[in-house]
């Protein structure tokens, strides 16, 4: 800022932001829930509102790549480097750590769920996501979070704070990670995934010996830590991309209730940095797992090679 | 004590003590990081990408006990 003008209007705008946020305050918290919230539909087929964020991060990259392979050319326009920038990053991430054809073998998986759950992280932050939505009365106290219950609830009419209905917003719209389900399925799509490919690459056998072992006492305890991990695999998957992008929406929502325009910036360049390391661990597990899948115990060696 | 009483102790505690072995755990791998950078920096990017693999891993043990700590606020 050159001008002193610009300076001071800039402070003005601030000093009219964090000055209005004490005069005119967000009377109610941001209400946080676990679960998705349901927005259609009711009994065994509910449409929640991670779905719809799903079906959206799905129609985005579709367009982005219609858009950028339409009229491919040599020299790329912006969507086509886009694209082209993306996908060279991960068949170069894939080939250095897998070798040359495993990982092209690889790279279809691992390039899906890089692009799918970086795009439905960074489009969680746009905004309308949990902000458009249906208000719902709810009857129940603050710390529970089930949207009616039948059961009469004694403590939440001592407590006096939410002991009538009170609303809270169903937003249309949730980032997709923040749905436990999503990244449950993701990380059994990974795992599964990895079970497959090992037993296409070394035959039921030579896969099989990875967990049932009867060489000896030691080799069967190993075999089963190693199906023990498999399990384990599938719960830090999804809770590590669960956890971080959940638990950056509550930050993101307590930050704009306690200093609101202001104190959210940086956590918003936070939550991208986030979105994009969260995805690129994603797809960087998924590959290791795969490679040490595909990898026999005589061919340790050939992993090496491919490796930088 | 009552039960709400100690359901926020309980989330604060939670992710209060949780989030000490992962930022230790940080730390030392960061600091490790920049001892290597230090000692051969041409193999920045190499280092790099793999400090923040490391990071990612032992910041998950902390999201563990944040999620912990929001079931137990939450659910």
């Amino acid at each position: 800022m050159r001008k002193p003008k610009n300076l001071g209007i800039l402070l003005g705008i601030l000093v009219l932001f964090i000055g209005g946020s004490f005069v005119l305050p967000i009377k109610t918290p941001p209400h946080v829930q676990l679960p998705a919230e349901p927005i259609a539909g009711g009994g065994l087929l509910v449409l929640t509102n991670t779905m719809t964020a799903a079906w959206a991060s799905i129609i985005v990259l579709t367009l982005l790549f219609y858009f950028a392979t339409r009229n491919m050319s040599e020299v790329p326009g912006r969507f086509q480097s886009l694209a082209e920038m993306l996908i060279e990053f991960v068949l170069n991430l894939c080939t250095s750590v897998a070798g040359k054809e495993r990982g092209r073998k690889f790279f279809a998986l691992c390039a899906t769920l890089f692009l799918f759950i970086f795009i439905s992280n960074w489009m969680g932050l746009l905004p309308g996501y949990g902000t458009i939505g249906v208000w719902h009365q709810v009857k129940v106290e603050h710390a529970t979070a089930v949207q009616a219950s039948p059961t009469a609830n004694e403590g939440a009419v001592a407590q006096g704070e939410n002991a009538e209905g009170h609303q809270v917003l169903y937003p249309f719209l949730r980032s997709a990670s923040t749905d436990l389900n999503m990244t449950i399925g993701l990380a059994l799509i990974s795992v599964i995934a990895t079970q497959i490919y090992g037993f296409r690459a070394l035959g039921f056998g030579g896969y099989a010996s990875r967990f049932i072992n009867l060489k000896g006492p030691i080799d069967m305890i190993v075999g089963l830590l190693e199906s023990i991990s498999e399990v384990a695999k599938i719960v830090s998957l999804s809770f590590r991309l669960f956890g971080n992008i959940f638990a950056g929406e509550v930050l993101l929502g307590v930050m704009a209730f306690l200093v609101p325009w202001v104190a959210s910036v940086p956590f918003m360049g936070l939550e991208m940095f986030v979105g994009v390391m969260q995805a690129f661990v994603f797809m960087m597990l998924t590959l290791v797992f795969l490679t040490i899948a595909t990898t026999g115990h005589g061919a340790e060696h050939e992993a090496e090679q491919g490796s930088h | 004590m009552t039960d709400q009483g100690v359901r926020l102790l309980a989330a604060a505690v939670a992710i209060g003590i949780g989030a000490i072995g992962p930022a230790l755990g940080i730390g030392m791998l960061v600091s490790k990081a920049m001892e290597a950078l230090g000692r051969n920096p041409e193999a920045e990017s190499a280092i790099r990408l793999n400090m923040i693999l490391g990071i990612v891993f032992a910041e998950a043990i902390a999201i563990y006990a944040l999620v912990v700590a929001l079931i137990i606020k939450f659910v």
